[in-house]
């Protein structure tokens, strides 16, 4: 018994590296990213529901939004207080990106954190990078 | 267990009370129902403007287009409209509308007499929107379909690939993004999404015009050449236009019945 130093520092090593994930998150935990809002959201005020139901279900209501409009041709929306929107991503004045202005400090922002890359703009084009 | 008339009461007992909950766990169920049916089904309308008729159907006079130079302001109208790119190698080739000679046009319908200007003018084509569409029961995933006005429409987010509807179309209406096409798109038109590599693309009439009450764009600029309109009412223009005129359309034996008519 006279490795007990020995043991005991390997063991402090072997601890240290295997929690290393750990203390690595804990002091370059990023923050939750922060959305800037266009100077035109912030005029407009709300979204088109709710933030908290924009937060959790803006994939699915784009999802329905496009099915609606490729299948059976409308495009307007009432959202439950009678605020009509142009269903649309990124075409028009009433867009998301109409208003959301800037995908890059939006969307992306929020997107990056999250590890998400919706393939939409391969097509829907994102006037801010318009040649 | 011995089961005695004291047991026997203690349980019907408790599922008497166990039942009397139901209602009140149902109502639970269909308040919740309800919350994702309003946050399913928001209201949804068209635009007051928009255009409706029961089967759109296309009329090209081809004695008012007999150049390469008087199809080219149509061609360019859509290919501006709608991000249509233009590559030189013509295997890559993406096309909406374009010109076709006579014998390309309407093989089986070429003769040996055919006057000059038949046989060398270029003959504008593009999807014939077809009544019973061929491409639409190919596609697997239901990407092509028909809409009840009878446009024979994509939906791109669908779109695998596969092809299936470019061997099925008759007509060489569909073009595959075998490059990814923004490159070869000069002027971008902000309003009209582009398409991307590996989808399948052609004409969609202007379903996204005809949604604001606007005439296809080739139409818009066809200064009168082109005529749209409903076919199912006898008092469309393009009804009078089919009555006093006679028209020929591409490879009707086939019976897909296209809905593009050429007045030659
Ligand atoms: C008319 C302007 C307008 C339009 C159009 C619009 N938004 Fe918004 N959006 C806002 C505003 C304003 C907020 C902030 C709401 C709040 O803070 O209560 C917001 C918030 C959001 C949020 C939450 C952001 C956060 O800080 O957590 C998301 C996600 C979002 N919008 C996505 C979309 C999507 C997707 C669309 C298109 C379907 C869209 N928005 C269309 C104005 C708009
Ligand atoms: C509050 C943060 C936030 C904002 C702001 C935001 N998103 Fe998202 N978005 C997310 C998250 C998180 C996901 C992934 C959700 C999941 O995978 O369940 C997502 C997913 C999506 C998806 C589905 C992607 C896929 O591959 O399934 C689309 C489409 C989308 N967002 C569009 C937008 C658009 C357009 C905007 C800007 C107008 C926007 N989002 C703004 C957080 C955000
Ligand atoms: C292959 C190309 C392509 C991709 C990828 C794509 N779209 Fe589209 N999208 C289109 C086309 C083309 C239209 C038809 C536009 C029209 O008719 O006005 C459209 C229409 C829409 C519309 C309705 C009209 C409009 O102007 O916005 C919505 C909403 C939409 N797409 C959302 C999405 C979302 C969300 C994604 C990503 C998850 C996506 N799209 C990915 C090509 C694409």
């Amino acid at each position: 018994m006279n490795d007990k130093k020995k043991i005991i520092t390997g063991l402090a090593i072997f601890l240290f590296l295997f929690t290393l994930p750990i203390w690595y998150n804990l002091v370059s935990a990023t923050s939750a990213p922060e959305p800037e809002l266009s100077a035109k959201a912030k005029a407009a005020k709300t979204c088109v529901r709710s933030k908290e139901y924009m937060v959790a279900e803006h994939m699915q209501l784009l999802d329905v939004w496009r099915d609606t409009v490729v299948r059976t041709g409308e495009r307007t929306y009432t959202n439950p207080d009678g605020k009509q929107f142009n269903m649309s991503l990124s075409t028009g004045e009433n867009s998301c990106i109409g208003c959301h202005v800037s995908k890059a400090d939006f969307c992306d922002k929020c997107h990056n954190y999250a590890s998400v890359n919706p393939y939409c703009w391969d097509c829907h084009i994102d006037p801010k990078e318009k040649k | 267990m011995k089961s005695s008339r004291r047991n026997f009461l203690k349980i019907a007992g408790v599922s008497a009370v166990g039942l009397s909950a139901k209602p009140v766990l149902d109502a639970f169920a269909t308040a919740d129902a309800d919350e994702h049916a309003a946050t399913a089904t928001p209201e949804k309308a068209s635009n007051k403007k928009a255009l409706t008729g029961k089967r759109w159907a296309l009329v090209i006079n081809t004695h008012k287009l007999q150049t390469k130079e008087a199809l080219e302001p149509i061609i360019e109208a859509c290919n501006k409209l709608h991000n249509v790119p233009h590559i030189e190698n013509e295997r890559w080739e993406i096309k909406w509308i374009w010109g076709e000679e006579f014998k390309h046009a309407f093989p089986g319908k070429e003769d040996t007499f055919l006057p000059e200007h038949v046989k060398h003018n270029p003959f504008l084509v593009l999807c014939n929107h077809c009544e019973n569409p061929p491409c639409v029961r190919a596609c697997p995933t239901k990407a092509t379909f028909q809409r009840d006005d009878g446009i024979v429409l994509m939906d791109f987010h669908r779109c695998i690939g596969c092809r299936f509807c470019m061997a099925a179309c008759p007509y060489g209406s569909r073009s595959f993004n075998f490059r990814d096409p923004r490159q070869f798109i000069t002027e971008q038109n902000p309003d009209f999404p582009t398409r991307s590599k590996g989808v399948v693309e052609k004409c969609n009439f202007c379903a996204e015009r005809l949604a604001v009450g606007k005439q296809p764009a080739c139409v818009e600029a066809s200064g009168g050449a082109l005529i749209f309109g409903n076919v199912d009412d006898p008092a469309s223009e393009v009804r009078k236009v089919l009555n006093k005129n006679f028209t020929i359309r591409r490879k009707q034996g086939l019976g897909t019945g296209p809905m593009v008519f050429y007045i030659v």
